[in-house]
Order: C-alpha cells, then structure tokens, then sequence
C-alpha cells in the first residue's frame, strides 16, 4: 500500500481489471498529490496502459475505486473534468488544423475565451506560427505537440501520460519537460508512463514498476539514483 | 438543455467541417445514388411499368442505400487517432455526443436527398406539380427516425472488425417499417391521391420517429461506454 501524502488529488484504491479470464491489473493502489509525479514503468503488457485508462475513466475498474478530488471519478462532471490525457494516439482530427482541434476541445469542456486559451496553449508548444495547417500536414512531433495542448488546455488538476516522449526530437522533450515542471509547480498531480525513466526521473517524486499487473516497486524518490537503476533492472526483469 | 445542445452543435459542426474537406461519404454517397437511378432508368421497361408505380420504391432503395454509406463514415471519424477516446474524456453526456452525430447525419443525408431528388425527376419524368412540398415532408418525416437508428447502429457497427459490413446487417431490419411507410406515403402522394389515403402511414412514420428515436436516446450512452 503506498504512503499517503497530504493534498492527494488522485487516488486509485485496490484496483483490478481482468479481460475475461485474464487479469492485467491486480491490487494496485496509488496515491498522488498536488506537485507530484509518479514514473510508472513496467515491461511491455505489464499493465501501464491499462492503469492509465483506469485513472482516466476510460475503463471500468473491476474492482478496486479511483477517486479525484476526493470525489469517485465516474460520479460527477467535475472528476472528468479535473483529467487530461495525454495517450498513445493523439485523440485529434488529421482534417482540421491545431486551432480547430484546439477550438473543439474548448467547445466540449464549455470553456470561456476560447480563442484567447487556444493561442496561449500553442505558445505553450511552440506551435502559434503552424496553428493554422491541417494536422495531416505536420511531422509527427508537432501532432504529439499539440496532443500535449489538447490535455492542458482545460488547465486539468491530473495529468496522465502514456509516452508523452514518443515521436518527440530532445528540443520537444525538453520543452515538454518544461511545461510538466511548469504544471508541477503549479500544484497538478501527474502520472506518466515511459519506457525511458531516465527522461523525467528529475521532475519525479514517486517511482512505480509495475510487473505483470502488480507492484513490484513503488516508492517515493528520495535518493532517485539508485532507485532509476533498480526500476530500469525490474523493467528488464 | 444547452448542456446537451452546446457539445452537440459542436460535434456536429465538427463532423461538417471535416466532411467538407475530406468529402468522403457526401461524394461516394451523391455518385452512388445517381449511377443507381442511371442503372434503374435504363433497365425498366416504360412501356410496362408506369413510372408512378416504380419510382418510389426506386426512389427509397436509392436513399436508403446512399444514406448508409454516409452513415458509416459517421462513427469512422472518430476512430482516426482514437479522437473518439477525446469525446468520452469530456465532461459531457453520451446523449449529446449522439445527438451531435445524428444533426450531423441529418445533415448529410439531406444533401444526398438534394442531390437525388432532381435526378430522379429527371430519369423519371415525375409529375411533382403540387406534390413537391408533400414528398419533401415524407422524406424529413423518414429520415428522422430512420437515422437514429442508423446513428445508433454506426456507433454499434464500428466496435466491430468489419464495421462496413456490420452495418447493414444491424440496420436493415430496423429499416423495414420505415421504408414500406415512406414507399406508400410517396405511391400515394405521387398518384395525387387525398391525404385521407396517406394519414395512417404518416402516423406509422411519425410514432417510428418518436419511439424510435427515444430508444436510441436512451440505449445510446450504455454502445458507447467501453
């Protein structure tokens, strides 16, 4: 069971998910307050995904609650509301331009001046000048940039991430590490799963590994050192 | 209500937006509705069938089949990128979500019917003096219902492998009090018969539309949900 802190904002209680006979996920519990960030890392099929999909409301857990903002997440527009993912794919339309992709998303969660958080978002990425091309016409990093914009744009408290880095050239790396710093001081709560630790084990505060849809560490970083070795030797298994 | 209407006009816009740049189902559904009647004009025999007692069949396979095809495309979207995943994040009701694709749906539909219905005056040679206002009616009162279904059966039909084939399978069935409705409203309205003689297939197309409509509604949230 993971230590609670104080100001946790995301919560996952003994969660399970088995797809029919098989089970991905078994007693996993998590705890992540404001300014936090937990590197989860596990070998390919040890859960992450499915975890990430879990804390986002995505999938039901078959057992086991999450709860954002002390509140279960299912059970209220706020909960949805308080998350931003950042997944594998992009969740945006190649057809339309980063703006209006942008634009949508502030259409779905009702958001008051659209067009002034939209350009304050693609600043954020680096991406004003390009807002106007169609998706389809951008380099995969640049999609992977306005994915990123897309999460951030409602200002969520929780931030999920499955391979935020994938695609990304160290110039975006960098320049996403320092927008996830720029949230952590701001107080969110932030899950990212990576198979290169390495990349943001200096904004960590939590380290978990997940290994065959189970704990096999899960700890807070206080000498992150030795512990980046050990996670990357638990991942190699 | 704007809860529900807000998201929606957006998705439905959204759909628009990205059908008028990509013009995928409109033209496949406009170039398959006109080779249809092309093909229906050349292999009737006018000097044994009236056009008045072939053409409305004629006229209802053509939309049915055309509709389906921008139909499929409605859910397809979303699989691109996964951008429905995006839909289910939102802080909004399924309900509008569905709403959204069938204004949408309506939408294209209504454009495939626009560009249908002069085809088939003029492959059909139709007297539409005075009937005109009275088929468009018959069409709308279809179409409602019958594209909630065809929404519902999309959002079902793409969870699947093959979803383009999936959705005829789902749909047809559901379509078949619809299209005898419309086939008799349009065989009466056609043969400039009294509205007496089309109320009791109106009424059949307007409770298909209520109920019908109402269950998709209702059973909407739990297709989408994982």
């Amino acid at each position: 069971m993971p230590t609670t802190t104080l100001g946790v904002i995301l919560e996952g209680i003994a969660l399970e998910r088995r797809f029919g006979a098989s089970r991905v996920l078994t007693q996993v519990d998590l705890a992540v307050g404001r300014g936090e960030l937990l590197v989860l890392v596990g070998p390919n099929g040890a859960g992450k995904t499915t975890l990430l999909r879990l804390l986002a409301g995505l999938t039901r857990p078959s057992k086991g609650e999450v709860r954002v903002l002390g509140h279960a997440l299912r059970s209220t527009p706020a909960g949805k509301r308080a998350i931003g993912v950042v997944s594998h794919q992009t969740l945006l339309y190649d057809d339309l331009t980063a703006t209006e992709n942008l634009r949508f998303t502030a259409k779905l969660y009702g958001l008051p001046s659209a067009t002034d958080r939209v350009n304050a978002a693609l600043d954020q990425v680096g991406l004003r000048t390009r807002g106007e091309e169609p998706l389809r016409r951008l380099s995969r990093g640049m999609v992977q940039r306005v994915a990123i914009a897309r999460a951030l744009l409602h200002d969520p408290s929780v931030i999920l991430m499955d391979e935020p880095f994938v695609g990304l050239d160290r110039a975006s790396v960098n320049q996403v590490c320092a927008i996830l710093r720029r949230l952590l001081d701001g107080g969110a709560a932030v899950v990212a799963s990576t198979h290169d630790p390495a990349l943001v084990w200096s904004l960590g505060t939590i380290a978990g590994v997940l290994v065959q849809g189970r704990w096999a560490l899960y700890q807070r970083l206080i000498n992150g050192d030795g512990l980046l070795a050990r996670c990357e030797e638990l991942v190699r298994g | 209500m704007a809860d529900l209407l807000r998201p929606s006009v957006a998705i439905a816009a959204k759909d628009f937006l990205i059908e008028w740049r990509s013009r995928t189902a409109l033209l496949s559904a406009t170039v398959f509705a006109a080779l249809v009647l092309v093909v229906f004009n050349f292999a009737r025999d006018p000097a044994s069938l009236s056009p008045v007692v072939l053409a409305p069949s004629v006229l209802w396979v053509t939309t049915t089949f055309a509709a389906m095809l921008t139909l499929n495309r409605a859910f397809m979207l979303e699989r691109e990128n996964e951008a429905g995943e995006a839909l289910r994040l939102a802080p909004i009701s399924p309900n509008a979500v569905f709403l959204g694709k069938y204004l949408a749906n309506l939408a294209f539909v209504g454009v495939v019917d626009l560009v249908v219905l002069p085809l088939f005056v003029l492959f059909f040679n139709v007297d539409f003096g005075g009937v005109l206002l009275g088929l468009i009616g018959v069409i709308v009162l279809a179409n409602l219902g019958f594209i909630a279904v065809g929404t519902l059966s999309s959002a079902m039909a793409v969870r699947t492998r093959f979803a383009e084939l999936m959705l005829p399978v789902l749909l047809l069935p559901f379509l078949i009090p619809p299209l005898i409705g419309a086939v008799q409203a349009t065989t009466r309205i056609l043969a400039h018969r009294p509205l007496s003689e089309l109320m009791g297939w109106l009424r059949l197309l307007g409770l298909y539309d209520i109920v019908f409509f109402t269950v998709c509604l209702l059973v909407f949230p739990s297709v989408s949900d994982e």
